[in-house]
């Protein structure tokens, strides 16, 4: 954020909530394929359990704990394909979802790679019941020649440390 | 208990014995739910805690006995204590931290201070109880604690037989499943926790139910490799059996060839851990404890179930805890090696991810059938639940009945259990 000036940074800011709104929508329209090809494959989707508003750290940081989900690359591709095949009766079909995602922080850009902070909340629908999710979002963001990449992506709910309930999506 | 709390006087109705019948009001009757807290949750021993969950003077841990909050910690002495998270003054509950350490517990509201043991120690301005108060008639509520190869269990009942008496033959599976250590001490590393509505005995029936795996877990096998994927197809092989170990406990054994890790410890390194193997021996360990530590990764190959609320699974523990009659709280505690290779507790971590908890390959799915247990209830009132799958050729096995790897003989046995006590 310090060596930019503010045009350059609203330019970004724009472009990221662009790119975070339009991966939301997939997430909710449950289209995991154009989602797999969000990412750079380099980078792993994290589910941490932590403590309530604990710092974020990074993916790779995550690695040594016990987390909902560690995903690389062959990891995100099961999982997209155990939610397409149909025999796993919690996602066929899975919970409805709604999701916003807002209070979107720019918090650095070093060259290619920009790393930002976000808020996302879900409501889910499911066997006439509806159940909340908040979560803090930290992403590491690739900018290409084809626009922007997920290199990781660390989504961890409001209670993640606390009792859940069983999920059949992606956040 | 209350006077007018209803006798259930008609158990065989709620459990048929002979012909393995459970009605359908054990999953959704209030006041049996009610009784059931008092008779068995209050009157057995209920898993509580791992003793690498609390590990050093001061430390401690909040757990539930039943529906009753408490508190787990570790005197100056390293001795286990086990009290009711409830101040004796007027009820606030001492302690809100999960885990830490500490000296004392002092309840928020009036400042009365208790001592590691429970015992109460101050309190403000005391002469208005007057001369004759016993602060040692005040302490927490404690319960009587007894471990077994780590894992700590509670009663409120002083008159209850000793914990090895109640564990049995459980024993010696016990030991089989904590040589997962790899030749280290079993550590949890971490716990998943997730809610479901459903019925407390819904998930005590599931943990030595082979039958559900190939068609609730297809999503998992799918995701395996090949190898691994014959590993977990013990339906298939059919080479395990289910055996009632007494009183409610039963074993369900998958993969016989794992069942002790200190066995077949020259077998081929399968191919999802070659490249752990080849990371320990980068880091120096000899090949022959490469192989135990690898061998010990994947878990043992049973599960255990005892009856109320702990299970012994492959490779974790299942804790439950009933919460109402239609909602039940589940743990899945991951465990790992302490002092052991890191990549070697990396990769239990990974694998515990793959299968357990609110986004596991396996934990929604199971979540999902159990609600739709729960559900389905509430149709066809006066039809019965079978767990009678087996019966045909159980046959007497080395600690109680043992039938087919598919059989309901845990299922029996936890039931049988539940009326002996609900009977008592």
């Amino acid at each position: 954020m310090t060596e930019m000036t503010k045009i350059e940074t609203g330019a970004t800011l724009m472009e990221v909530t662009a790119f975070l709104w339009a991966e939301a929508d997939l997430l909710d329209r449950k289209d995991y394929d154009p989602w797999l090809a969000l990412w750079d494959g380099q980078g792993t989707y994290v589910m941490p359990i932590t403590e309530p508003g604990e710092a974020l750290k990074s993916a790779s940081g995550y690695a040594e704990a016990l987390n909902l989900c560690y995903d690389g690359a062959k990891m995100r591709k099961d999982r997209v394909a155990r939610f397409q095949a149909g025999f796993s009766i919690s996602s066929a079909p899975p919970a409805q979802t709604v999701r916003t995602v807002s209070r979107i922080v720019i918090e650095a850009v070093e060259g290619e790679l920009i790393h930002v902070r976000a808020a996302e909340t879900v409501v889910e629908d499911k066997f006439g019941r509806q159940r909340l999710f908040a979560a803090d979002m930290g992403y590491v963001l690739v900018s290409t020649a084809d626009g922007l990449k997920i290199r990781d992506k660390v989504v961890r709910l409001l209670n993640s440390d606390g009792m859940l309930t069983s999920i059949s999506y992606l956040f | 208990m209350s006077l007018d709390m209803p006798k259930f006087s008609d158990l065989d109705a709620l459990y048929d014995e002979a012909e393995a019948k459970v009605a359908t009001s054990m999953y959704e009757d209030p006041a049996l739910f009610d009784a059931e807290m008092e008779k068995i949750f209050h009157k057995t021993w209920v898993w509580v805690a791992h003793e690498s969950e609390f590990p050093d003077k001061g430390s401690f841990k909040l757990s539930h006995v039943g529906k009753e909050p408490v508190i787990l910690v570790r005197d100056r002495k390293g001795a286990i204590h086990c009290m009711v998270n409830r101040c004796r003054h007027r009820a606030a509950t001492v302690c809100e931290v999960k885990k830490g350490k500490t000296s004392s517990f002092q309840c928020p509201y009036h400042g009365w201070g208790y001592g590691l043991d429970g015992s109460l120690r101050a309190l403000p301005y005391p002469e208005q109880y007057g001369d004759d108060f016993d602060k040692a008639q005040h302490g927490l509520l404690k319960l009587r604690t007894d471990s077994y190869a780590g894992m700590v269990f509670a009663t409120f009942n002083d008159e209850l037989e000793p914990l090895s008496d109640f564990l049995g033959p459980v024993k010696k599976w016990i030991d089989l499943f904590m040589k997962q250590g790899g030749g280290f001490p079993v550590k949890v590393l971490g716990e998943h926790q997730f809610k479901v509505p459903m019925n407390w005995k819904v998930q005590l029936e599931n943990t030595t139910d082979a039958y559900h795996f190939p068609i609730v877990h297809k999503s998992f096998l799918q995701s395996l490799d090949g190898e691994t994927e014959q590993v977990f197809s013990f339906l298939e092989h059919g080479r395990g059996f289910v055996e009632d170990l007494g009183n409610g406990h039963s074993v369900m054994v998958m993969m016989p060839e794992l069942v002790d890790l200190d066995e077949n410890l020259d077998a081929p390194i399968p191919e999802r851990f070659s490249e752990l193997a080849e990371e320990l021996r980068g880091e120096g360990y000899p090949e022959d404890q490469v192989k135990k530590i690898v061998r010990a990764v994947g878990g043992a190959g049973f599960n255990l179930n005892l009856f109320p609320n702990v299970s012994f699974s492959l490779s974790f523990f299942r804790v439950l805890r009933p919460v109402t009659v239609e909602e039940t709280e589940i743990r899945h505690i991951a465990l790992g090696m302490e002092g052991g290779p890191a990549a070697a507790n990396r990769m239990r971590l990974r694998l515990h991810e793959h299968f357990q908890g609110p986004m596991g390959f396996g934990s929604p799915d199971d979540a999902e059938v159990w609600e739709r247990v729960q559900r389905g209830t509430k149709g066809g009132e006066t039809l019965p639940i079978l767990v009678n799958r087996g019966m045909v050729d159980e046959a007497e096995g080395a600690d109680g009945p043992r039938g087919h790897i598919s059989a309901e003989t845990g299922m029996r046995a936890a039931y049988a259990m539940w009326k002996r006590m609900m009977s008592a």
